[in-house]
């Protein structure tokens, strides 16, 4: 795998949030744009994790926004805490939702979240866990293709729904909002929000690293096996569920951290993000860049957001249309994405043709 | 089965049957093999050939039947990985190797190591890897083109890195399903000769169409036909028995 | 004859009514004090001539006025009515004066007009007294219920009076115990809620009668327990239908040409557009027609769908083969596309379809109540899918599209025109999306999806039988789940499943085997 990309995607994500942030303690960038950044990193991030799995191990999750919004939701949490009596309600045990439901004392599951490192390791695990079991179940049983993918949508739905209900104790159909505070300094302030941004671009880094060693490490390469011709990697003893497995969980931790960071940024998190639709579109940006090369995937979830950010506000009537469009035109003239664009050549095989198998 | 004794046995097949849909694909195929021996396995479409590489190597499960690998391993209750592990590699009647891989990458996923991810997400190639890889280069012809990604190798060359990746594995039974499909005299020749080099120390099971090629092993061969044994010998015998005859031309 | 007639005329009236009652029925609400009123009352009741109800409807609403020489006058807003006739009267408003009620008087009203509607001549009007009197469990209706037995000619109006008596019977103080055991095994008959209830309920009954309520109680809730079971297999199986129609069609694709169309769920949405467009148009040129509507907009939603269907297989998928994720990504494009067109074009809110008088309302069968549009919906489905089974047996397409559905390349190289093949599958597994008969929304479509493919992958795919099977159980398994865990918990608890059924069962139930499938 060459080098030169992940080099200059490094150098264009540190050195961008670099000067964005100084540019906004000068005053020349306004807060709104750092936040805006910020949030088109951590969907990179997302990106990032579902071209690990889509473009190393074919694994086409429709569900991976929902690990994304797992890790949301812990954060939210956490956030929730930090309310302490500011609420509507004043009430200094529990969350605004929960006062209005006539709750009595925090549910179970939410104890810890007032510590941040707490919340920080559940933003990883929670989403790792589900991956794991869910990964468990379907690799070891050969579910592969589009029945797959369906499965990993039905999962996002489920957990859609699940979400959605008032008595799970995330907020229902609200979610969780009105943050205030992050590690006691307000979550309002420019400071904050320059410290979210360069969080937010470090991360994306260092999954970008960790992602890069794995693809291009032994591993890395029985996994691309995997991918083209899993049968084969069967018949040489290595077993594919286990190699699907590991890739899945990293991925979905990764997907975490993403929304653990996107949450204070836009400060809210609610069922929606569960939506198939999101997880969809992350695929998109993926094959908008250029699957199976990781840089691809964060370049297109960047263009992508921003020329959503631009078609919703100037033009809210045609975003649908051009997603849309960019999802069939994507498939059908740009398989290999824009970086494809720049791949370089192999001259094409031997001419020798493959007989039909006569069996 | 006969009073040999086990320790010369490396594969042994008993009463195997497998059905699709009521189609008996195997029909109580019994089978048995010496350790260090290379068999060809012929038979007309149908006759159950790549069926009973399926059973062999775990991909199909037996409806009933005994499949037992070296002294007393029953390899009916194992999947594809555990039976790849005890020594036994597969060589696909198409050639399958990794296409955007190098061709030493796939040597190197092919070399006998572990291969759980914990080994393969921190290994470094050794020199000893490196030696054994240069080594099956050389065997297989294709040094020289060690950094081409498998997908833009010919035919041929494709074949010869299946069986380099076979030979990678130092499995001791290798089942080989038609090594020669497509290959030009020159390169069924070379081919021949190299399953003889590989046959000096691994057991191989030859599938095969090409009668020439079959003879130019010169091993015994094994006919089938509706899934089970038709006559068994050397090529002279069985191509002088009738119901061989019949079988191959008699329709 | 006649003189005949009139005697019997007279012998009945003779049974029936006090002698001094004989000409007037009507004279005893003249009466001066409670007691004749009250038996004035019931007097009227008996006789029932036809103004008896509304007269004393009106004594209970204290619009009823006496006059002099016995005369009634009925107070409306505009004027007076003649009680006897219900013609207008001009009375000498001064010498009127309201007929008084007391409690006695009240309560003998309303028996008497419980009682007098049991002779209506309508026999709605019948069957709701009956219902009525069931409800109230008036024992002071049983003289009149037994007359009203025995002159009742229809006999499901006859069971109901007798359930009436039954009731009755349980309430009055003085009745027999044999007729009170009588009475529980009728009620234990009829077998509703309301039986139930009242068995459950009695009090100061000899331990006998006790004793046969109690079995009666445990008769009639295993029997409701049944009843439900057969509701919820019925509602099971309409949204099953609606599950199978949504599926059917993606099933076909699937099996055929091995593509998941994310945009099914819209070709669903294009036929429900399709129907409204039809109904708009009646209801704008021919309303007249409106009855009609759904049998013009279904073939017309088919044709539509279908179209489209081509259009999208000849314009994209067909560019797409052998690459299914990215088929699933195209497709799915195209639904957003087609959602926006259709908001762009109808607006995002909701857009009313009318149901046909013939589809709404229901019908009681035993103890559950069919709604006619469930019932519909269950039959189209099944109509559906009989035109879709012989399709794909006896037309030519069928057997090239079982072909390539086998076997693609063998199908290609005996000159079956694959291309060709797949555009019409694509446009039959489209026509097929005619699920929804409802008010319809641009983004009706997204809801189909992920259930219509559980219904796919549950039954196993190419295998038609196995998705009509497959939708049926879902669709019963969740209305079963729903009471149970509530609708939402009922859905994840169905996905839940269906992912761990997948895990066992990769293929379906109905897996196709063999050698093909494994390569």
């Amino acid at each position: 795998m060459n080098k030169l990309p992940t080099i200059l995607c490094l150098i264009a994500i540190l050195g961008g949030t670099a000067l964005l942030a100084f540019g906004n303690t000068t005053g020349a960038v306004p807060t709104y744009a750092v936040s805006l950044v910020g949030k088109y990193l951590c969907y990179a991030i997302l990106a990032l994790a579902v071209d690990l799995v889509w473009g190393f191990a074919g694994i086409l999750s429709l569900g991976h926004a929902a690990f994304f919004a797992l890790g949301g939701y812990a954060m939210g949490m956490y956030l929730m805490r930090q309310i302490g009596t500011r609420g509507v309600y004043g009430n200094p045990l529990l969350p605004d939702f929960m006062v209005f439901l006539n709750w009595k004392e925090l549910p179970w599951y939410w104890t810890g979240f007032d510590n941040p490192m707490f919340a920080i390791l559940v933003a990883m695990a929670a989403p790792g866990l589900i991956a794991f079991i869910f990964g468990w179940f379907a690799f070891r049983s050969r579910v592969s293709g589009v029945y797959l993918s369906i499965i990993t949508q039905a999962l996002t739905y489920a957990l859609l729904l699940a979400f959605f209900r008032n008595d799970m104790g995330f907020g229902g159909n609200n979610g969780l909002t009105d943050f205030k505070d992050i590690f006691g300094f307000p979550l309002q302030s420019d400071a904050v929000r320059r410290a979210l941004l360069i969080a937010s671009a470090l991360f994306l880094a260092a999954c970008l690293l960790a992602a890069r060693t794995i693809v291009t490490s032994r591993f890395g390469k029985v996994l691309i096996a995997v991918r083209d011709t899993e049968s084969r990697t069967r018949f040489l003893g290595y077993r594919p569920e286990r190699y699907k497995l590991f890739v899945f969980v990293v991925s979905a931790v990764m997907a975490g951290i993403g929304g653990a960071l996107y949450v204070p940024q836009v400060g809210i998190i609610n069922p929606s993000e569960f939506a198939p639709a999101n997880s969809i579109e992350a695929v998109i940006w993926v094959a908008v860049g250029g699957r199976g090369t990781l840089v691809g995937a964060i370049l297109g979830a960047i263009l992508v957001n921003a020329g959503k950010t631009f078609f919703t506000g100037a033009l809210p009537e045609f975003w649908l249309f051009a997603l849309g469009a960019l999802f069939i035109l994507v498939t059908l003239l740009l398989p290999k994405g824009i970086l494809g664009l720049f791949a370089r050549r192999e001259p094409p095989p031997a001419a020798m043709p493959a007989p039909e198998p006569a069996e | 089965m006969t009073s040999r004794t086990h320790a010369d046995t490396i594969l042994y097949l008993d009463g195997v049957s497998v059905s699709f849909d009521g189609f008996k694909a195997l029909n109580a195929l019994s089978l048995y093999m010496e350790k260090g021996e290379m068999r060809a396995v012929i038979g007309p479409n149908g006759a159950g050939k790549t069926t009973m590489m399926d059973v062999i190597t775990g991909k199909t499960r037996p409806d009933e039947g005994k499949v037992v690998f070296g002294t007393n391993t029953d390899l009916t209750a194992l999947d594809e990985p555990a039976i790849a592990a005890l020594g036994i590699g597969r060589k696909f009647q198409k050639p399958t190797v990794f296409e955007p891989h190098t061709v030493w990458d796939n040597l190197l996923l092919a070399l006998a190591n572990d291969r759980r991810p914990r080994f393969t997400l921190w290994a470094r190639q050794t020199g000893e890897e490196r030696d054994r890889i240069e080594a099956i280069l050389a065997t297989i012809r294709l040094a020289d083109q060690r950094h081409r990604q498998a997908g833009n190798l010919s035919h041929g060359q494709k074949q010869w890195l299946e069986i380099g990746m076979l030979l990678a594995q130092e499995p001791q039974l290798l089942l080989v399903d038609e090594p020669v499909a497509g290959m030009t005299d020159a390169e069924t020749e070379q081919t021949a000769e190299l399953l003889r080099e590989i046959n000096k120390t691994r057991s191989v099971v030859v599938v095969e169409h090409d009668m020439h090629f079959v003879r130019a092993l010169g091993v015994k061969v094994t006919v089938l036909h509706e899934g089970s044994v038709l006559s068994e010998g050397t090529i002279d015998h069985v191509s002088n028995d009738p119901r061989v005859i019949e079988v191959y031309l008699g329709r | 004859m006649r003189p005949l007639l009139r005697l019997l005329t007279l012998l009945a009236a003779l049974l029936a009514a006090p002698a001094w009652a004989q000409d007037d029925p009507f004279a005893g609400l003249a009466g001066s004090s409670f007691d004749d009123i009250r038996r004035g009352i019931e007097t009227l009741a008996t006789a029932a001539p036809p103004q008896a109800a509304a007269t004393i409807t009106a004594l209970q609403q204290g619009a009823l006025l006496a006059g002099p020489d016995a005369a009634l006058y009925i107070k409306t807003q505009t004027g007076f009515l003649d009680a006897r006739t219900g013609q207008p009267a001009t009375p000498d408003v001064d010498a009127l004066k309201s007929v008084r009620v007391n409690n006695s008087v009240r309560r003998a009203a309303e028996a008497a007009m419980g009682g007098l509607t049991l002779f209506a001549p309508d026999p709605t009007i019948r069957r709701s007294a009956a219902e009525a009197v069931l409800k109230s469990r008036d024992a002071a209706a049983l003289p009149a219920l037994a007359r009203a037995i025995a002159a009742e000619q229809d006999p499901a109006i006859r069971t109901i009076m007798q359930q009436a008596r039954a009731a009755a019977t349980l309430a009055s103080p003085d009745t027999s115990e044999p007729d009170r055991l009588a009475a529980v095994e009728t009620l234990r008959a009829r077998g509703d809620i309301e039986s139930r209830a009242m068995l459950a309920s009695l009090t100061n009954q000899s331990p006998a009668v006790i004793a046969a309520a109690a079995t009666a109680v445990t008769a009639i809730d295993r029997m409701l327990q049944l009843w439900g079971l057969v509701q919820g297999i019925f509602y099971g199986l309409s949204l099953g239908s609606v599950l199978l129609l949504a599926a059917a069609g993606l099933a076909i694709t699937f099996g055929v040409m091995g593509v998941i169309n994310m945009a099914h769920g819209e070709m669903v949405m294009l036929g429900a557009y399709t129907t409204f467009v039809v109904q708009e148009v009646i209801r704008a040129h021919a309303p007249f027609l409106f009855e009609a509507s759904l049998f013009i907009a279904v073939p017309l939603a088919f044709l539509v769908a279908g179209i489209v269907g081509i259009v999208i297989e000849r314009g994209m998928l067909r560019f797409l083969y052998g690459r299914p994720l990215e088929t699933l990504l195209a497709t799915w494009g195209l639904s957003l596309v087609m959602q926006q067109t259709v908001r762009s074009i109808f607006g995002a809110s909701n857009r009313e379809v009318g149901t046909p008088a013939w589809m709404s309302g229901a019908t009681q069968w035993g103890g559950i109540t069919i709604t006619y549009n469930r019932l519909v919906i269950i039959v189209f489905a099944f109509l559906v899918l009989a035109a879709l089974m012989a399709a794909l047996r006896y037309t030519a397409l069928g057997l090239r599209m079982r072909a390539v559905t086998q076997n693609r390349r063998m199908a290609a190289a005996m000159g079956i025109r694959t291309p060709w093949v797949d555009a019409l599958t694509f446009g039959l597994g489209s026509g097929v999306a005619l699920s929804q008969i409802d008010n319809v929304s641009p983004n009706l479509g997204q809801g189909y999806i992920i259930d219509s493919f559980m219904v796919v992958v549950f039954g196993g795919v190419g295998n038609l039988w196995g998705t009509v099977v497959s939708a049926l159980t879902l669709g019963i398994v969740n209305k079963f789940l729903e009471p149970l865990a509530g609708a939402v918990l009922g859905k994840i608890t169905v996905l839940v499943l269906l992912i761990l059924f997948i895990q066992r069962k990769p293929r379906g139930m109905f897996p196709i085997k063999g050698r093909a499938v494994e390569a």
